[in-house]
């Protein structure tokens, strides 16, 4: 089961790279914010799944909670700052 | 048992595949917005949940069932915050003047948007 963890943890770290091609060159500063948003989303699971392949769960699952909390007060406060200050393309 | 954990985390990782092609393709803001939005958050909803199931089967007592729960509540949270989120930026985006894409390039809306809404 751990080397499944494992191809699953490749996997997501491949579309991770894939979804950082928005997040440097997307045609407007939404697209940005969303591509970090996903690339966190993805992170959360990554951390889980580092607490099983190195057996101690209890400790990584905080770290992906309070990551989870993070980012969407992130995205929050991103949201609010660019609709004052508008898109420049 | 197994069969299930795997097939729980294949459909999250198909969810998250999805979103990330509809990601890369879509023409304009708001239609990868509507890709990455849902399959984001139950491709992390079903990730969530078989690994919570594998915990609880190979851990059982009650500190593993402590750690199920809170991989469950992650979750939970992400299911309640991640549309949240998603409107919030939609709606920036709308107030900001980026405008939705047309086949023929004309503008379905038009812009600025009246006040009194």
């Amino acid at each position: 089961m751990e080397h499944f963890f494992i191809g699953v943890g490749i996997y997501l770290c491949v579309l991770i790279f894939i979804c950082a091609y928005r997040a440097l060159l997307g045609p407007t500063t939404f697209d940005r914010i969303i591509s970090v948003g996903i690339i966190g989303t993805m992170t959360i699971v990554i951390l889980v799944l580092m607490g099983f392949i190195y057996e101690r769960p209890d400790m990584f699952v905080d770290l992906a909670l309070v990551y989870a909390i993070l980012n969407f007060t992130g995205t929050l406060i991103f949201a609010k700052y660019f609709a004052k200050k508008g898109a420049n393309k | 048992m197994n069969i299930l954990i795997i097939c729980l985390m294949c459909l999250g990782l198909f969810l998250f595949t999805t979103c990330t092609i509809g990601f890369l393709r879509f023409p304009d803001f708001y239609s990868r917005m509507h890709a990455t939005g849902k399959g984001d958050t139950l491709g992390l909803v079903f990730c969530l949940l078989s690994l919570a199931t594998y915990n609880l089967v190979h851990e059982f007592c009650w500190s593993g069932f402590i750690v199920s729960l809170k991989i469950m509540l992650i979750g939970v949270f992400w299911f309640l915050t991640g549309p949240t989120g998603t409107h919030a930026i939609l709606r920036s985006a709308f107030d900001a003047g980026v405008m939705p894409w047309t086949k023929d390039g004309r503008s379905v809306i038009e812009w600025p948007p009246r006040r009194g809404r």
